[in-house]
């Protein structure tokens, strides 16, 4: 029977902070597909009837 | 320590790798070239860019470079391991698991090329895509280990980079982004084969085919020599098709004398210290000369626009 894993706390605070990198990554990723959207149709994009 | 032992000392699982330990997949001494020649490429281009888009389109390609440097760290692990240069590495330092990176870096190829698709243009994204596959694939994957030419016809990967900016900016590849490439092309066997003339021990260690360790320090020699000369000849070529002006060329002029004379230099040496005392030279001249040959393109550019009259 092999023992159990345990997490050290380098490890943890490291998952952590890797996991805080993914997240701003991915908010400015769709932050820059907003308003690059805006930036090459123009705003009236936003106007536009569903 | 054989290639074989150090592929058995790679872990397999970390989860303790930090975000710097990233980073440093991301080949960032290499991204910075990159970035700098494409942008040059993206400004010499005629026509423009939403000032954005032109961001979007530097960051799409230093993403798809670094994520090319993280997959090369992949495949290479085991070699990296042996050579002081790349030995403290994430991956041969035990940082970051293989297939770790190796979905980093497959990731991040996928995000840059679709960004550059959606933002930018198609052309621009097939170029990145076939850069990073050129790099990864054609160069690390098989040529590396199998020819002394590996960095002859790899060198193209890095010589893709202001073509691509050129191309972000007009949607197709033209003379121009040709004669960018070519400069940085031939630019590459001198360069890398300065730094294998005073690794060459690393290189032995590791079992890559580098040409001081196949044909001998005279053959490399040579070979420096010529493609310095066409080097120095092939950084003209802006100027004899009209794309840049008199303050490129005599840049262009002062840079391939320079690198030309440092070739004759180490041509000439025979004592094998003093020869690796001078490929240490050649190497950091060459960085440099790529630098200043591709700012002085842009300065050229910028007068000619007037914006530095």
């Amino acid at each position: 029977m092999s023992a159990a894993l345990t997490e050290t706390d380098r490890q943890a605070r490291n998952r952590r902070r890797r996991s805080i990198a993914i997240a701003l990554a991915l908010a400015a990723f769709a932050l820059l597909f907003y308003v690059a959207t805006i930036v090459k149709m123009g705003p009236s994009i936003l106007d536009r009837p569903l | 320590m054989t290639i074989a032992a150090a592929r058995d000392g790679i872990v397999s699982s970390t989860g303790g790798a930090g975000v710097q330990d990233y980073l440093a997949l991301l080949k960032p001494r290499v991204m910075s070239l990159v970035v700098f020649t494409a942008f040059v490429g993206m400004a010499v281009a005629p026509g423009g860019l939403h000032p954005l888009i032109a961001a979007t389109a530097i960051l799409a390609i230093a993403i798809g470079a670094g994520a090319a440097g993280a997959l090369n760290m992949w495949f290479d692990a085991d070699i990296d391991a042996l050579m002081s240069r790349t030995a403290n590495r994430p991956i041969p330092r035990g940082r970051i698991a293989p297939g770790e990176a190796l979905g980093f870096g497959l990731v991040l190829s996928a995000f840059a090329v679709t960004t550059l698709a959606l933002l930018v243009n198609g052309v621009a994204a097939a170029l990145l895509a076939f850069t990073i596959i050129f790099y990864v694939v054609v160069y690390t994957m098989w040529l590396k280990r199998l020819t002394p030419q590996n960095i002859v016809i790899g060198g193209a990967a890095g010589a893709f980079p202001p073509m691509i900016g050129w191309a972000a900016v007009t949607g197709s590849v033209s003379l121009e982004a040709w004669v960018m490439f070519a400069i940085i092309f031939l630019w590459t066997p001198p360069h890398f084969w300065a730094l294998a003339l005073y690794k060459q021990s690393d290189y032995e260690a590791a079992g890559i085919p580098m040409l001081p360790n196949v044909a001998g320090d005279r053959a490399t020699q040579n070979q420096v020599l010529c493609y310095s000369v066409v080097l120095a000849l092939a950084g003209l070529t802006p100027v004899a098709i009209g794309m840049a002006g008199w303050v490129f060329g005599a840049a262009a002029v002062g840079l391939g004398i320079g690198f030309v004379a440092l070739a004759v230099r180490l041509w000439r040496a025979t004592d094998p210290k003093a020869m690796r005392a001078l490929a240490r030279r050649m190497f950091g001249f060459s960085m440099f000369y790529l630098f200043a040959i591709f700012v002085a393109l842009l300065a050229d550019n910028l007068i000619a626009a007037g914006a530095l009259a």
